[in-house]
């Protein structure tokens, strides 16, 4: 391109340090704002401390807003800093700026430090994951075991339009609507489905894991004290989806036997309607689902 | 050169109206419709008395829609030209590439035409979605089930979905690469001028077949089409099925259209560094498309084989899998949304050089990850099956690519913002949206973080909080860039200003009530509601009516457009300059509208256009340089 300096609009000479100023400001915010956000704020983002998972999960949020929290100081100081300095009002002519076209420190700068955040935000999170599966379904095979996975409590979660129906193997086949888990035990929730896709979230529990029929999708959750939770179905699944809600308790083990105990005598009246040998999902669909005509 | 062309005396209306045309695509299409409908139903069925029992027999609603596109498509003359040649005619390129309204109601070879016609077509379509929107909305004012019945608060989210996802494939490429690109590469049309109109059509009739569901019961799906719900649905899915197909068809036309524009018919000098960066853009999308759209073509196809022909593909009680479906879809979803992402990000690129008078910064960085982003957009398809049991062992690799797209998304923040650093910054309304993208589609991008970490993303998936999330980046970053490129370019498309002072009242309410609503669905996510549910907990109403109010008035803030738009187009018509931005790119150095025929000579390209403080625009066609060809 043919330059011409002098028929060039005015460039304005400017000889402030404008960078040092932004990075000052932006170590400043950082400084203040990233413990704040830490301490304060990541402890409040759900889902709580009712499971092992559901804290890991918090603490995973917790490292996450930590990170984020000087990006986002630096796009605040950056274009509260930029915009106000460099802007121009409508009735001022129009003059160009200064024709910078690229500073390879810069860019180099900007590669090393957004791949490293994006490596260690890889590596913390696979390492969360591997921990103890954070409550998210792993199909048939899991990968990520929590210690003590072999002898964990096994509930059957099976959903089908509109509900989901609760299993224990364990307890001789048992069934019931409400989910009920013993209190301080690692659960190994077998999910899956009679119908369409489904997917169970015990939402306090941190546990989410879809049910796809004919497959066993194992989530573990380890329970803590005695709560209350809230399951819904998280995928679209027909008609009734917005109703497929339930609560669901954790109660400490004596609790928990007595309520077995009187499940199983209402179970009992009507087991040898539910033909049911093998433990788990996959000779558990009655029927080919049949289109709702 | 003037659009006064050769002056025939015009035969009267409806003479006119006799023709290849919309109104006979119309009547043709209708005619097609009810041949294929009544033809399915004698070659399939015992006899119409015993479908209008039963109220259902799909084969009928595929091959009416087939018919009536088909019929629609001859009525508007794209079997013309094919049946010509083969009578043996010679070849000819041009068709109503005259001057006069009628030839935005017909096949118009002419590429600024087409762009008109998406424009207006795809804003039609985008504002029935947004209705929708507005309807759901409403529904979500209380916890229990108020308004609508269950089906139809299924159909109004389905619709929504299906609607902005699959018209809105199209929001940028659609109007702006097709009037723009060729005009940046110095050509005077598009590679293929008639499959460029068809792209344009057959979008139009894939909106009216969506539109039409509501006619045969609506579909329960959302817009994902998740098998087997699918299977079980009303015949109200089949044209979701017929929609999403025809809109894959359309969207692969349109990208190879542009792969083929842009490869072959840059004018003389306009090597690869100096291609204006939205070309760039276009280009990066374009090859999304074109390898994206056969995999939902492909899928699209099963499932009606599924719901027709009883194979059992994605049926699992029959040996299929709905892992098959998921795997498929997504394989298409997740280029997919970046085909709505990266015209944005190619716009904020190519409209910051002109409001901050500076240079595009770090253009080889910028083009870096306008294509990092469509090749690593491929890899990451299976983080929307973090928690489905799908590959479990491949999670940590999901994990990582996923999360590997955010460098090159990087390098367009950071090319964005040093073009930003010592410029001389004006607060025009097209700098405006541009300048709301960088923060939307910060909150996007950041909130991605956490759908992206298997450990979060078990929380947050499927929640509102995935849903606030995908309207930040698809609705910040495209919606908002598109009406950048609306009151960017609409002065040089139709020679007429919009109202300054109403863009800036439209953009300051879209911002502000555009955050109102989507902002708090992080928390609504966090706290336990999923997407797409007719019920919520009580707790939650005073948040969902925030929202609710905060979406009516986005509702509102879309009207102020609608209003400047027709306004200023249709009754104060003040004369737009030839560069009303002082801009150095080649569009604004043509006389507003661009002539039809775009240039007197075939320009020579000498730099590229970002040359802010390096001196004055360099002449389109240099003494002496040869003559480029047509």
């Amino acid at each position: 391109m043919a330059a011409d300096p002098a028929a060039a609009p005015r460039q304005p000479t400017d000889s402030t340090n404008h960078g040092l100023r932004v990075v000052v400001a932006w170590l400043i915010l950082s400084a203040i704002a990233t413990p704040l956000v830490a301490i304060y704020v990541g402890p409040l983002i759900p889902p709580g401390n009712a499971s092992v998972q559901a804290q890991g999960q918090v603490f995973t949020n917790q490292v996450m807003v930590s990170l984020l929290t000087p990006v986002l100081c630096l796009m605040a100081v950056f274009f509260g800093y930029g915009l106000l300095r460099f802007r121009v009002r409508r009735s001022e002519a129009v003059l160009d700026g200064p024709p910078l076209r690229n500073d390879p420190r810069v860019q180099i700068l900007w590669i090393v430090i957004t791949s490293a955040m994006v490596l260690f935000l890889a590596g913390f999170g696979t390492y969360e994951l591997l921990k103890d599966g954070s409550g998210g379904g792993q199909g048939p095979n899991p990968i990520a075991l929590p210690a003590g996975h072999k002898s964990a409590f096994q509930v059957q979660v099976i959903g089908q339009q509109w509900q989901f129906t609760y299993r224990y193997p364990s307890l001789g086949g048992m069934e019931s609507n409400q989910l009920v888990l013993p209190a301080n035990t690692l659960v190994a929730l077998h999910v899956t489905s009679l119908d369409v896709v489904h997917s169970f979230w015990a939402i306090e529990l941190g546990a989410k894991a879809d049910a796809n029929p004919g497959v066993d999708n194992v989530a573990y959750v380890e329970t803590k004290g005695p709560t209350v939770f809230h399951v819904r179905c998280a995928e679209l699944c027909g008609l009734w989806h917005g109703y497929m809600f339930n609560n669901g308790r954790v109660v400490d083990s004596a609790q928990f036997s007595s309520w077995s105990a009187q499940e199983q005598r209402i179970f009992a009246s009507i087991k040898h309607y539910v033909n049911r040998d093998a433990p788990f999902a996959h000779i558990y669909l009655p029927d080919p689902a049949r289109r709702a005509g | 050169m003037t659009e006064a062309a050769a002056v025939r005396p015009s035969p009267p209306l409806w003479r006119r109206l006799l023709g290849f045309n919309v109104l006979t695509g119309v009547v043709l299409g209708i005619g097609g419709w009810y041949v294929g409908w009544f033809g399915a139903h004698a070659v399939v069925g015992p006899s119409l008395d015993y479908f209008g029992d039963i109220d259902y027999n799909e084969l009928s609603v595929y091959l009416a829609y087939l018919g009536g596109v088909i019929g629609f498509l001859v009525g508007m003359g794209f079997l013309n030209y094919p049946l010509a040649r083969l009578r043996g005619y010679p070849p000819s390129l041009r068709e109503k590439e005259e001057a006069g309204w009628t030839r935005y109601f017909s096949l118009c070879t002419d590429h600024k035409v087409v762009g008109i016609q998406y424009l207006w077509g795809i804003g039609l379509f985008f504002f029935i979605g947004g209705l929708n929107a507005m309807l759901i909305r409403t529904e979500l004012l209380s916890p229990h089930r108020q308004v609508f019945p269950a089906g139809t608060y299924l159909t109004l989210v389905g619709m929504h979905g299906t609607m902005m996802m699959g018209m809105m494939t199209s929001g940028i490429l659609g109007p702006f690469a097709n009037y723009l690109v060729p005009i940046m590469i110095g050509a005077r049309r598009m590679a293929f001028p008639r499959i460029e109109a068809l792209t344009f059509w057959l979008l139009m009739a894939a909106g009216a077949i969506l539109t039409t569901s509501i006619f045969f019961g609506g579909f329960p799906t959302g817009w994902t089409g998740y098998a087997p719900l699918a299977n079980q649905a009303n015949p109200g899915l089949d044209n979701y099925v017929l929609f999403f197909a025809l809109v894959g068809v359309s969207m692969g036309l349109l990208g190879l259209n542009m792969i083929a524009t842009i490869l072959t018919m840059r004018a003389p000098g306009l090597t690869w560094t100096r291609l204006p960066i939205f070309v760039w853009g276009v280009l990066s999308t374009a090859v999304l498309m074109v390898l994206a759209a056969p995999v939902l073509i492909a899928t699209l196809g099963m499932v009606a084989l599924d719901r027709t022909a009883q194979t059992s593909f994605f049926l699992p009680a029959a040996g299929g899998s709905n892992y098959l479906y998921q795997n498929l879809f997504w394989m298409f979803g997740h280029p997919e949304v970046y085909v709505l992402a990266l015209p944005g990000f190619a716009i904020v690129l190519e409209i910051l050089p002109v409001f901050a008078r500076k240079p595009l910064w770090g253009y080889r960085l910028a083009v870096a990850g306008l294509l990092g982003v469509s090749l690593l957009s491929w890899f990451v398809w299976q983080h929307h099956l973090f928690v489905s049991g799908i590959n479990g062992d491949l999670r940590p690799f999901y994990m990582l690519s996923t999360e590997l797209i955010s460098i090159p998304t990087g390098f367009t923040f950071l090319c964005g913002m040093m073009t930003l650093w010592r410029g001389q910054i004006r607060f025009t309304v097209p700098m405006l949206f541009c300048l709301a993208w960088f923060f939307n589609f910060l909150v996007g991008g950041l909130s991605g973080v956490f759908l992206s970490d298997v450990s979060s993303d078990v929380t947050t998936h499927g929640s509102f909080f995935s849903m606030a999330h995908f309207h930040y980046t698809i609705m910040g970053g495209l919606v908002f860039t598109f009406f950048a490129a609306i009151y960017y370019w609409v002065p040089k498309m139709t020679g007429w200003q919009l109202n300054e002072r109403l863009g800036r009242i439209h953009f300051w309410t879209m911002f502000l009530f555009f955050n109102s609503t989507f902002a708090p669905l992080f928390a609504i996510g966090f706290l336990g509601q999923p997407r797409r549910v007719v019920t919520y907990p009580s707790g939650l109403q005073f948040l969902n009516d925030w929202v609710s109010i905060s979406a009516f008035c986005l509702g509102i803030s879309m009207l102020v457009f609608l209003f400047n738009l027709v306004w200023s187009l249709a009754f104060v018509r003040r004369p737009a300059p030839a560069n009303p931005w002082a801009s150095r790119s080649i569009e604004f150095q043509l006389p507003s509208p661009v002539p039809v025929h775009n240039f007197d000579r075939i320009p020579v390209f000498s730099g590229d256009p970002y040359g802010y403080g390096e001196g004055p625009v360099p002449s389109l066609v240099p003494a002496g340089s040869p003559a480029g060809r047509d």
